[in-house]
């Protein structure tokens, strides 16, 4: 695919990169007013494969997400990006949050929302062109959007407007992704659309932490998993950490009837 | 009268000499900026902070005068006042953002003090001022409801240069400001400086909101920002046509009441600016094609008029066949056998093929509802547009899998 011509291109520092964990993040610790909301958190992604953050709700998880993205201001700790901290490596992160708080009634149409993501590759007062809107189309195309491309954002259904977030983060080309409940309340062909983006952000070695809050489904889609509530309890390959006594631990007992899958 | 409308008409297709339409030009130059600039700040629900701006200019107009008279520069130095009311304008802004992010006040209540407490303070000063032994200072008052005839040509021209600059200024930045506008957290993840293009923008309003003192005034001239975008946002979705529509409705509107108020020279220019784009705006709002009231209403009546048809029609067709009694009211009554389809209390061959394919179309969408609501696009007409026309051919054979099971195995093969 061009794609993938023009990711060889722009991200020559990829071997460099490759060497460094993508997040490591070390003593993080944030507070709404005076309540801790995730205390001392250290954490390393792993070299491959995609993560699923996962706890009781209030947890954390989203706070986690967002401290590392210094969307919320954390009271400690340290967060890295391929060694190096956030202002340095903005365009290699990418997020989807769970709902954008966007207007959907802005005069804007769903290919010009993508397109918004190739804007880091486009310097100030420069038009869109054409290649940037071709690889804009191409990112719709992998979430089965590119027949509403000249809609305007408001006329979507929710999944479908989820669509053309993940595809505008995709359009990014960053190193590295944050997702956040990407398979909550979606319908089934945006389910399909977000198991397709991150079977193939997989493939092309990129760092993926999505949070996720269904239990059973974990080893399905994910082959890391980061347990957090307040502290975190435990990371790892999900077969050898999302373990009984582990989930007894992160849910302190509120969901001892859940079965996991073999 | 005679004399008037000629002379406006003489204005607008500047044949009343050069001055006249030099001043024309130069509001109408002022007027397509503020509707280009416009459309970003009231995107980015900057509007009402535009409208303490522009309040706060005043004191900062005076000062700047009084500041010539101590320097003894002689009668009004007109970059010397406008620069007065943008460093005013501006502080304005920017307390309006420091009281609402160091306290609990929110922005409503931040705009009203800094709106009337800059304006008071410019009130006072003007008073003094006018008080005083000095030459010029009666000029200062049309700063407040603007002036054109006062302005001169080599002005008029000035604005129409400055008010090029801050047109050409947006479309350079347009992309940027759209991004902002549309998700500036993702800007900011993007890594781009939010603080500085929102700073860029609110500086273009301030540079307008300046320029067109003299045109509009002070207390109008935030109409000019909001009025023409706001009416360009009904005629359609897509931001280059909206921002090209503003700059023209703001244009016309500078161009038709500065031509006005030049024919009736006791009128206020910003006044009638104001009323000009204020009756576009109506006209938007009322005629514009889909987004307009009168679309709007016509769009909603004739929902729920095809929605009781279609339900008249649903509800013989169920007592025609259970020989139940008929319910539908008199007015669907009349109108079904108007339509010609209902006669003699019985449906039509025409009408019953009309009800079948409603009663279809009806247990069509209860199915879509029971299955994947997110199937039909959102703008559907729930219930009335026919199913068919919305979905592919594999999606409506499943809907109709799905019609079929309660009815028993014989209609499985």
């Amino acid at each position: 695919m061009a794609n993938s011509q023009s990711l060889a291109t722009e991200e020559i520092q990829v071997p460099a990169l490759a060497a460094l964990p993508a997040l490591s993040v070390r003593d993080l610790t944030v507070a709404y007013d005076r309540q801790p909301v995730l205390w001392s958190v250290d954490y390393v992604s792993p070299s491959s494969g995609l993560t699923a953050i996962v706890g009781p709700n209030g947890a954390g998880k989203s706070t986690f997400i967002k401290a590392c993205l210094d969307l919320v201001p954390r009271l400690s700790g340290e967060v890295r990006f391929f060694g190096e901290p956030l202002r340095k490596r903005r365009r290699q992160v990418g997020y989807v949050p769970q709902r954008s708080s966007v207007d959907w009634q802005f005069p804007v149409t769903v290919l010009e929302v993508v397109a918004m993501g190739r804007y880091g590759f486009i310097g100030w007062c420069l038009p869109v062109s054409r290649r940037h809107r071709n690889a804009a189309m191409e990112c719709l195309e992998k979430v089965g959007m590119a027949d509403l491309a000249g809609r305007q954002i408001g006329q979507l259904s929710g999944g479908q407007q989820q669509r053309v977030f993940l595809a505008r983060a995709l359009a990014q080309e960053a190193q590295i992704y944050f997702m956040d409940e990407p398979f909550a309340g979606v319908d089934a062909a945006t389910e399909r659309a977000v198991i397709d983006v991150l079977k193939s952000l997989d493939d092309e070695g990129k760092t993926v932490i999505c949070v996720h809050h269904d239990l059973q489904t974990v080893a399905d889609y994910f082959s890391s998993v980061l347990m957090l509530n307040l502290t975190k309890i435990a990371d790892g390959p999900v077969a050898t950490t999302l373990t009984q006594e582990n989930i007894a631990r992160t849910y302190r007992g509120r969901v001892h009837d859940l079965n996991l899958r073999a | 009268m005679d004399g008037a409308l000629s002379v406006a008409l003489e204005v607008l297709t500047f044949r009343a000499g050069y001055n006249a339409s030099v001043v024309t030009l130069g509001a109408t130059c002022l007027g397509v900026a503020a509707g280009v600039v416009g459309t970003f700040t009231f995107l980015r629900r900057r509007a009402l902070i535009s409208d303490a701006m522009s309040h706060a200019t005043l004191p900062g107009v005076v000062l700047a005068f009084l500041l010539g008279i101590a320097f003894g520069l002689e009668q009004r130095n007109l970059p010397l006042l406008l620069a007065g009311a943008a460093v005013t304008g501006g502080l304005g802004v920017f307390l309006v953002q420091l009281i609402t992010r160091s306290s609990r006040i929110t922005e409503d209540a931040a705009i009203g003090i800094v709106l009337s407490v800059f304006y008071g303070l410019g009130v006072v000063l003007l008073t003094y001022v006018q008080s005083l032994s000095v030459g010029g200072q009666a000029g200062l008052e049309s700063f407040i409801l603007g002036q054109t005839a006062a302005m001169r040509r080599d002005e008029a021209i000035a604005l129409a240069i400055l008010a090029l600059a801050a047109i050409v200024s947006t479309v350079l930045l347009f992309k940027e400001f759209r991004l902002v506008c549309f998700d500036a957290e993702f800007a900011r993840g993007l890594g781009w400086p939010v603080f500085r293009i929102d700073l860029l923008m609110a500086g273009l309003s301030v540079f307008v909101t300046v320029i067109g003192l003299q045109t509009v005034g002070l207390i109008l001239i935030v109409a000019l920002l909001i009025l023409p975008p706001v009416a360009a946002r009904f005629w359609s979705d897509d931001l280059r046509t909206i921002v090209i529509l503003s700059g023209c409705i703001g244009g016309a509107s500078a161009w038709i009441g500065a031509a006005l108020s030049a024919a009736f020279a006791d009128l206020p220019t910003g006044g009638i600016i104001v009323l000009v784009a204020g009756v576009l705006f109506v006209v938007s709002l009322l005629l514009a094609p889909r987004r307009g009231a009168v679309a709007n209403g016509w769009r909603r009546m004739s929902l729920a008029f095809r929605l009781r048809r279609d339900r008249a029609l649903a509800e013989l067709l169920a007592a025609e066949r259970e020989a139940g009694p008929i319910t539908i009211g008199q007015q669907a009554r009349l109108w079904l056998i108007l339509s010609g389809y209902l006669r003699n209390g019985r449906l039509t061959p025409l009408g019953r093929q009309r009800a079948m394919a409603a009663d279809r179309n009806f247990r069509l969408w209860e199915e879509v509802l029971r299955s994947d609501r997110a199937m039909v696009p959102p703008e559907a007409a729930f219930g009335i547009d026919p199913v068919e026309r919305l979905l592919s051919t594999e999606q409506l054979r499943s809907l109709e899998r799905g019609l079929l099971r309660p009815a028993g195995p014989e209609h499985a093969s």
